[in-house]
């Protein structure tokens, strides 16, 4: 025994001894704060990197980084599409415009081709110019069947490349808003190297060590971590006259929001794309920490939270009980109570505040909604849903009990809260709604299936066309398993074939736009097949310690995204790069 | 010593198959369908692509064959050490992940189980002995021990990391490094790991200090200390004598605590967002990713088997009355 702690002692004293050394090693000469950064501007060092140089990002990657394959939209590393690759256009949902990127223009030739002009000396991170041929092929990728953009070609012919710098796709049905969403949304990958994979490489590879054409290459990743580097040789840099101001960029993987809070109080992060509750106190403290508003709701608007009935179900198979549902939420106390203001209550019509223009004012104020617990009950009671047994609560129009369930995911804590309320307002209409909390897979499960009464849902963000939306709304043929459009299972046929001609509507046309959207915004309210509550936030605090000129409100602020969720950096995220600035600056 | 170590080997093999078995079923009769969630994250909305891409994944992983195939085939590449393919993080093999993470868990825990239970035992055995040191061991183990790791571990991020500094509170190692053979390099790694460690030392090392502090107590007042004292030997033979019998139920306690401690490892870990199996398994539950969770558990079961086959071997070492039942007096 002793002999054993003569050896043990020192061990033990110098692992304390160590720990001491890096508890001292925390004071070396910095101002403050240190932790998850090292000391700023080591470049005699090049293990590592100079704190000036580098943005640190979060809120998209919840676990390691699992691959950098741009055609597996829904999991890539974060930054595989748009700073590694990249896509013809991007969107300016300020201008609502098309802005060129690899493309330096396109345009309608007849009504069923579209010719995109592809810019001359741009090259791949390997030397190899780009050219018409690897948009073709990356297009062309669309007809492997497992393929998420698949249904392009149901109503794409063919893309093919008639010269070096001119890519020609013919249509068989011309959707012009799809197709605006299309040209923004799909990256272009080299032909050189994915030529030769086999389909199952294309679909499920990793592609470590991604070539793209983008402004960064990747450099290394690691559990919690991804490295991008910034290429010198960027396109960019002349023909937009744009440069992305970070050196580096590391996107750190968070497993929760508090770490992410953590880290950024201890400038230890740049941009944080977390929902963080209580962001107001951050921005009001003396935190050095900014949103886009410095009031509420702090936030842009990302996407919009919808209450989705299942219209297969009795009694939301019932407009007016749909109405009277939609009359009985309270959002208001949603907004204020479970966000602190971070959102806003959502338009009658859902549309995001980007798409104002499009809400047609006159059938809103002749067919919207508003929280009024008196109106929602008299709707009730003249549909003939009455409470026969004085417990309160109404009963359907047979007598029989109405028991509804709200399902949301278990953790998601703001909408079991919000769920919570939801049930509460309704009660208070005399609609019984309890909430429930599966775990999420099961959820999705259920959702697909048809098998739930009541769910909140906003798997559609902000894009060009508020089409998105109304596909996502009205989309037909309603199928056994509902993927992520239409999970009430509404079927209004009527409404899908305003919603085709609004696809087919071209999107410089905005009169034309309006009018179709006009008539498919007075079914939706008429009908409530589906109920919105309100704006998410386009969740974003950025530090101001090493980074300054942050998109804002504020006058002479750049008003781009501040994001780096996956396809928002077509979005203006990109753009929020190239207009930041050393703050030392 | 045949005898004993085949029954105790009996005993491992028969604990190995049904913790295999428990794995393999707990994922496979939760609620929800693991291909379903992968699929919702892409976000495909052609419901014939989506068809093709389910019966595509679905044959891909085998959950179109019959369960007792399923099963089959999992303890088939078990035994070959293939884990399959993580869902969540596809198309990285399970093996990948978890072989990333281990070196983690392993330094955070090894460390704090050993260490705790080596100055626990220290600090008992000199409580028991002073009326001063009681005075404070007693009450500050009392209150660590009663202390839940996340708390004690979130009191330490938010104590030491944010408001005083001097600690990261998230990562393995500075993000603005990369792995190097470099005293900057492991400098960071020490850095990160402090609070962690730390976390889960403290709350073990409380409970070790009293359970030596009751052990010595007990065995100083039992016959063979007495009778000691009363032949006149000096109060330190007789404390070294006592401690020897109070360290094996410690001994027997450490094995069942490296078991419990991987589950402390866990939460500490998704606090300092540490990048070990913590966080992993934590996922992979949420995901529905079968093959990580079994990959991770299997680590798990191994090493809790392997930790008390070497317990097993030093209480032979230690204690003579495991010799004298392998000579035959079997009680």
């Amino acid at each position: 025994m002793r002999k054993r702690a003569r050896i043990l002692v020192p061990l033990l004293a110098a692992a304390m001894a160590a720990a001491a050394c890096s508890g001292g090693g925390a004071t070396l000469p910095t101002q403050g704060s240190q932790g998850a950064s090292p000391p700023a501007g080591n470049p005699g060092n090049p293990g590592s990197l100079p704190r000036n140089e580098t943005l640190y990002t979060t809120g998209t990657q919840w676990g390691p980084p699992a691959h950098f394959n741009p055609i597996r939209e829904g999991d890539h590393a974060t930054g595989t599409k748009g700073l590694v690759y990249e896509t013809l256009f991007h969107y300016d949902p300020n201008t609502a415009k098309l802005v060129p990127w690899l493309a330096e223009s396109g345009s309608w030739t007849s009504d069923t081709v579209y010719e995109a002009k592809i810019r001359s000396g741009v090259t791949w991170s390997d030397g190899k110019p780009l050219t018409a041929k690897d948009v073709a092929f990356s297009y062309g990728l669309g007809k492997i069947e497992t393929i998420s953009f698949h249904n392009l070609f149901d109503w794409l012919k063919s893309a093919e490349a008639i010269d070096d710098k001119t890519v020609r796709f013919t249509f068989s049905k011309a959707n012009y808003q799809e197709w605006d969403f299309n040209l923004y949304s799909r990256v272009i990958v080299p032909e050189h190297i994915w030529a030769g994979r086999s389909e199952e490489e294309v679909l499920n590879g990793a592609n470590e060590k991604p070539v793209g054409s983008g402004a960064y290459t990747y450099q290394s990743h690691d559990q919690d971590r991804v490295v991008y580097v910034r290429r010198d040789d960027w396109w960019g840099k002349s023909a937009l006259g744009k440069e992305p101001k970070p050196r580096y960029i590391v996107d750190v993987a968070t497993p929760g929001n508090e770490v992410a809070m953590g880290m950024l109080l201890q400038k230890g992060l740049d941009l944080s794309n977390n929902f963080l509750p209580g962001v107001a106190n951050l921005v009001n403290g003396n935190f050095g920490i900014t949103t886009f508003y410095n009031e509420p709701p702090y936030m842009l608007s990302a996407n919009t939270a919808w209450l989705v009935p299942n219209t297969t179900r009795k009694p939301m198979d019932d407009p007016a009980f749909r109405k009277a549902l939609a009359a009985s939420v309270d959002t208001k106390k949603i907004v204020e109570g479970v966000y602190g203001n971070l959102v806003k209550v959502a338009s009658p019509t859902g549309l995001l505040p980007q798409w104002d223009q499009f809400v047609d004012q006159a059938v809103v104020g002749g067919s919207g909604f508003a929280f009024d617990t008196a109106k929602a009950r008299k709707t009730l009671a003249d549909a003939g849903y009455r409470d026969r047994d004085g417990d309160g609560l109404v009963e359907n129009k047979d007598g029989s009990k109405i028991k509804l369930t709200l399902m949301v995911p278990t953790g998601w804590t703001d909408w079991m809260e919000a769920a919570r309320t939801i049930a509460t307002s309704a009660k208070a209409a005399g609609i019984d709604v309890t909430p429930d909390f599966p775990d999420f897979n099961a959820l999705v499960e259920k959702r697909s299936k048809g098998d739930f009464d009541l769910l909140v849902n906003n798997e559609r963000q902000l894009s060009n066309t508020p089409w998105t939306y109304y596909d996502y709304v009205f989309q037909l043929p309603v199928n056994k398993t509902q993927n992520t459009v239409n999970f009430g299972r509404y079927e209004n046929k009527r409404a899908w074939e305003l919603v085709q001609q609004l696809n087919q509507v071209r999107t410089d046309d905005v009169a034309g736009m309006k009018a179709v959207i006009s008539q498919i915004q007075r079914i939706h309210l008429d009908e409530m097949p589906i109920i919105p509550l309100w704006y998410n936030g386009l969740w974003a605090q950025s530090s101001v310690a090493t980074w300054k000129n942050w998109p804002s409100a504020a006058q002479g602020a750049p008003k781009s995204a501040p994001v780096m969720w996956r396809h928002w950096l077509e979005l203006g995220g990109f753009e929020t790069l190239t207009q930041i600035q050393p703050a030392g600056s | 010593m045949r005898q004993y170590f085949g029954r105790k080997l009996l005993v491992y093999a028969l604990t190995f198959v049904v913790a295999v078995t428990v794995n393999w079923m707990i994922p496979r009769f939760m609620p929800g369908d693991p291909v379903a969630g992968m699929l919702a994250r892409t976000g495909v909305s052609q419901p014939a692509a989506v068809e093709a891409m389910r019966v595509y994944y679905t044959d891909l992983f085998g959950f179109d064959r019959p369960l007792w195939e399923q099963y089959a085939n999992f303890w088939a590449t078990l035994l070959r050490g293939d884990f399959g393919i993580s869902i969540w993080l596809f198309p990285t093999p399970v093996s990948t992940v978890i072989l990333r993470a281990v070196p983690y868990t392993l330094a955070l825990m090894i460390p704090a189980v050993l260490l705790s239970w080596w100055a626990g035992n220290r600090l008992g055995a000199y409580a028991a002995r002073r009326r001063l040191l009681d005075n404070t061991v007693l009450p500050v183990g009392y209150v660590l021990t009663a202390m839940p790791y996340m708390w004690l571990a979130v009191l330490l991020a938010w104590g030491l990391g944010v408001v005083a500094g001097w600690f990261p509170v998230a990562g393995g190692y500075a993000f603005s490094l990369r792995p190097a053979l470099t005293g900057e390099f492991l400098l960071s790694l020490v850095h990160h790991w402090v609070l962690p460690f730390l976390s889960l030392f403290l709350v073990a090392l409380g409970g070790w200090a009293i359970g030596m502090r009751n052990m010595i107590i007990y065995e100083l007042e039992s016959d063979y200390a007495t009778y000691l004292a009363a032949l006149g030997a000096p109060a330190k033979l007789i404390r070294r004598y006592a401690f020897r019998n109070a360290v094996l139920p410690q001994i027997t306690g450490l094995a069942l605590q490296l078991g419990v401690l991987v589950a402390g490892a866990l939460v500490t870990e998704i606090v300092f967002s540490y990048p070990g199996l913590g966080s992993l398994i934590l996922k992979a539950i949420q995901n529905q990713d079968f093959f990580l969770l079994q990959g991770t558990f299997m680590f798990i079961v191994i090493g809790v088997l392997v930790a008390n086959f070497v317990i097993d071997l030093v209480y032979v070492v230690v204690d003579p009355r495991t010799r004298a039942g392998m000579a035959g007096a079997q009680a």
